[in-house]
């Protein structure tokens, strides 16, 4: 008899292991896929450099919330985005918009490159012009 | 180009990126301009801390120029900031409320009995709402909201005494005219 009572509270044992396993984090995997990668263009603006999907601070846990409320509600991508940028600005976006301020920003790269590649044909020129000299005076 | 231009090109190169360098030593990454300045502060109509059953509306301060303190027992940098507060609540011309944000009462009043209560009234916000819809991401901070309900000048970060009477009692009185 011991034995099956001791056998009882085993297997019920088991079932409460098994009450805690964990349940799906949302009925939705759609939207819960949206969350996900609209989160991942979005900063945490507590911890700067980790996106609002990467982020464990309350603050991200509040707006990653407040996401899935909206596209519940059946906001688009965008209107979420602008919502944001609404309260916390440009800064929320990992892709800031082309702007005035931001110009720089975005062409920046693109003018260094062409001063690199206007300097380097200048020096290869230069160079050919050097080695063709050099072979006339051979 | 000269010779002598082409020599002093990469030290004036260099200079430049020093130049930004040194700007970029006195910028604080975290102080996130905020979109809101100059922009209509969120309406709120949330519960009075310590006051059961009682709720407070922003709207009720139309015509009012006041300061909005966001903060809470768990930040370590609104205590920081707590004996300002207290010299400000004595200033005539300035209206003190708070915004407890993402607290429980009885750790928030238990904070302003010990430490004082600057404040003329103390909204809560438990659940972060209205903290998001003022771009809250750092308490403690300040909205300096006009008589139209126009916030003019958010401060991220303790209010310092030196901010006080430099920056923002000036500006309260500017608004109050």
């Amino acid at each position: 008899m011991k034995r099956w009572i001791v056998l009882f509270y085993m297997l019920t044992a088991c079932a409460l292991v098994f009450a805690g396993e964990a349940k799906p984090l949302a009925e939705d995997p759609v939207l819960e896929a949206r969350l996900k990668s609209l989160s991942q263009e979005l900063r945490c603006l507590v911890c700067q450099n980790q996106t609002l999907a990467d982020s464990n601070a309350p603050l991200a846990e509040d707006l990653r919330k407040e996401i899935r409320e909206q596209m519940h509600a059946g906001k688009s991508d965008k209107e979420v985005v602008d919502y944001l940028v609404a309260r916390y600005g440009d800064f929320v976006m990992y892709r800031p918009p082309m702007k005035r301020s931001t110009m720089l920003l975005w062409l920046g790269p693109f003018v260094g490159f062409l001063i690199g590649a206007v300097f380097l044909i200048r020096t290869l020129k230069k160079r050919a012009g050097n080695e063709d000299f050099e072979a006339e005076e051979e | 180009m000269s010779k002598l231009v082409k020599s002093l090109l990469p030290l004036a190169l260099f200079f430049i990126v020093v130049g930004f360098l040194f700007k970029g030593l006195y910028l604080d990454p975290h102080e996130v301009p905020s979109p809101l300045v100059g922009k209509p502060a969120p309406l709120f109509n949330a519960p009075v801390l310590a006051e059961t059953g009682k709720k407070f509306s922003s709207e009720e301060m139309k015509g009012k120029v006041w300061l909005l303190n966001v903060w809470a027992s768990w930040c370590g940098a609104c205590r920081e900031e707590h004996p300002v507060l207290m010299d400000m609540s004595k200033i005539s011309e300035i209206q003190l409320y708070g915004l407890d944000y993402k607290d429980t009462d009885a750790e928030a009043q238990d904070v302003l009995k010990t430490a004082g209560n600057p404040y003329k009234l103390v909204a809560t916000d438990m659940d972060g709402r209205i903290g998001i819809d003022y771009g809250v991401y750092g308490v403690p901070e300040t909205y300096l909201i006009d008589k139209s309900g126009v916030i003019r000048y958010k401060q991220i970060g303790p209010i310092t005494k030196e901010l006080l009477y430099t920056k923002i009692l000036p500006m309260v009185k500017e608004l109050q005219r």
